[in-house]
């Protein structure tokens, strides 16, 4: 019996203060943004490996990751503006502005992986990868939410 | 390293980020400089740069209408036939019927993101026009200029270019191999089945897919002008087997080996009339400075290496190769005469006629198909340079210019030169679609008898 009771308690709460809420509060671009980060680190690997071993093909893996990721970076801003106009979201803003940075330095960085031969890798190239490898994995480990809703159910 | 990142310094770094924010993508403000400097036997050579967004700068296409190119005193110039598709090169026969090639390359593979915007590019610019993969004869046997009669010489071909006549064998080079057809004199037609001497590189990816051709003087070789497969070794090196090279060909048995190496885009191949030598044009890399690298005409030693990819005029190195062969680049040779860069020569013409001026004979005409990744624009022009003891002896002159309208617009671009058996220049239009006949103007006055 009192298996139960505790069961249904605790049924009952989840029913009644998370999920719904939870659902509702959800960032829309939670689910697009680590898709660019995978790409971008994809490309810092691939230019590594093109470093040590200039094979055209993985400069053309790298820029190829690069484009994908930027593409999927637009989808990622528009539902992130999304989120702040309409639906009340706030900017989480050191993660925002860290993520911001490495879509603006990939924009460089699609851009020299454009050059012809080796200078599209080496060294520019590599640098800019490795410097979005190193800001994604300081913003993004700490979870992929750009906004968020303002607590405000807490004073309620 | 040496050269100088110009465009990733920081605050153009800045200056960039907010032109690309405000979606403005014009990449560098880079002008080139006076390509007068960069005319002759030793071009100035300013630092290379390497960009975020290589400048392109297009001539877009207009009609020609009722107007023509301008041309030097004591010259004139008039359409000898229109209505060509892509006509790109020019080759006249014995008989002095006129050989037009309409040909234009075959559909370039999509590799990298950058080869969906250089497709874009070469459209707007008119370069990916339909092309006949024909060739046409054009008979004017009165001499004047116009053409009493017009067929299509050979059809079905596989982007043709080059064509030489070695006694009754017609030699057509098409992008992926020389083809060999009987020809009669006087034929206006063949129909006979083509047989390959040899395959020539072509494609999948075939980047400059014009194959000049040259007949030695006794007939038992052909010299053929192999295009590189990329910029700059973008494709690989391995794709650029045995390309970026000048071939000789046997006649006899179709068994090549590589005349000279390291020359970009050979075009162009002439005999100079007083010494014997081969001479070409060639296009040189692109993507480093308005004014790198100069385009050059040469003439071209047997086993000679001019350079491409590794290096360019001599030991200037191009850190876009990796890695380097230090010991080709230390014998790599420095072209005879720098054309400026990015005039795209694509036409050369040793004049031997005696129908032009006095002053033209002797030397060379070149034609500069023009640039599209330089402001200004450079070329769109034919120029003479004149030679003396087999050398070239002077700066070039403008000859047939007016390809490009007050407003920038190509009106046309000039592409392959021949000499019609009355000793007048033709040039083949590629976007004029047309082929002009430049000879000497008639004598105002006569000149009163002394």
């Amino acid at each position: 019996m009192d298996q139960m009771t505790l069961t249904a308690t605790t049924f009952a709460r989840d029913l009644s203060s998370r999920p719904a809420a939870q659902v509702h509060n959800q960032a829309m671009h939670q689910m697009l943004a680590p898709f660019p980060v995978a790409y971008f680190m994809g490309a810092f690997v691939t230019d590594l490996v093109y470093w040590r071993m200039p094979d055209v093909m993985w400069e053309r893996f790298s820029v190829w990751l690069i484009t994908a990721g930027l593409v999927m970076a637009a989808l990622v801003v528009i539902t992130a503006l999304i989120d702040l106009a309409f639906r009340g979201h706030r900017p989480v803003w050191v993660r925002a502005l860290g993520y911001l940075l490495a879509v603006l330095l990939s924009i460089f960085n699609v851009f020299v992986h454009s050059r012809d031969g080796y200078t599209a890798v080496v060294p520019t190239g590599l640098a800019l990868s490795a410097a979005v490898f190193v800001i994604l994995l300081l913003t993004s480990s700490m979870g992929w939410a750009l906004t968020d809703r303002p607590r405000a159910g807490a004073g309620k | 390293m040496s050269y100088s990142l110009m465009c990733t310094n920081l605050p153009r770094l800045a200056g960039v980020i907010v032109a690309v924010a405000g979606l403005g993508l014009a990449g560098c403000d880079d002008t080139g400089g006076d390509p007068k400097v960069q005319i002759g036997a030793h071009p100035a050579l300013p630092a290379l740069q390497q960009y975020l967004l290589p400048p392109i700068q297009i001539a877009t296409p207009v009609p020609w209408g009722n107007d023509v190119p301008q041309v030097a005193a004591g010259l004139q110039v008039r359409a000898l036939a229109k209505g060509f598709e892509h006509p790109r090169s020019l080759y006249v026969l014995p008989n002095g019927d006129v050989l037009v090639v309409e040909s234009n390359g075959p559909k370039a593979p999509i590799f990298r993101p950058k080869d969906l915007i250089t497709g874009w590019v070469q459209w707007f610019a008119g370069a990916k026009a339909k092309d006949a993969n024909r060739i046409t004869l054009l008979r004017d046997s009165r001499g004047d200029g116009n053409p009493e009669e017009r067929t299509v010489f050979l059809d079905h071909l596989n982007s043709p270019f080059g064509v030489a006549l070695v006694g009754h064998e017609l030699y057509v080079a098409d992008t992926d191999a020389i083809v060999r057809y009987p020809y009669e004199d006087g034929q206006t037609s063949i129909t006979a089945k083509g047989t390959k001497l040899t395959e020539l590189p072509g494609g999948p990816i075939d980047h400059h897919w014009t194959k000049a051709l040259l007949a030695s003087r006794d007939g038992s070789k052909l010299y053929v002008g192999v295009g590189s497969n990329s910029n700059i070794g973008e494709n690989g090196i391995e794709a650029e087997h045995e390309r970026a090279a000048i071939w000789e060909v046997d006649i006899a048995t179709g068994a090549h080996r590589i005349y000279a190496s390291g020359v970009r885009n050979p075009t162009g191949l002439q005999w100079e009339p007083s010494t014997g030598e081969l001479w070409a044009i060639a296009n040189e890399r692109d993507e480093i400075g308005p004014d790198l690298v100069p385009d050059y005409l040469t003439s071209v030693q047997d086993g000679g290496f001019y350079g491409w990819p590794y290096s360019y005029y001599g030991q200037h190195l191009d850190p876009r190769i990796e890695p380097q062969r230090p010991e080709l680049v230390a014998r790599a040779i420095v072209p005879d005469y720098a054309l400026s860069s990015h005039v795209a020569p694509l036409g050369l013409t040793m004049y031997t006629g005696n129908q032009l001026p006095e002053i033209y004979r002797g030397g060379a005409f070149v034609s500069e198909h023009g640039s599209w990744d330089r402001t200004p624009l450079n070329g769109y022009k034919v120029v003479f340079v004149p030679f003396n003891g087999g050398k070239p002896s002077g700066h070039a002159q403008d000859v047939v210019t007016g390809f490009l309208d007050a407003s920038n617009h190509a009106r046309g671009r000039p592409v392959g030169l021949a000499v019609d058996r009355s000793g007048a220049l033709l040039i083949a239009d590629d976007v004029g679609n047309t082929v002009w006949r430049v000879s000497s103007a008639p004598q105002p006055f006569p000149k009163p008898a002394t």
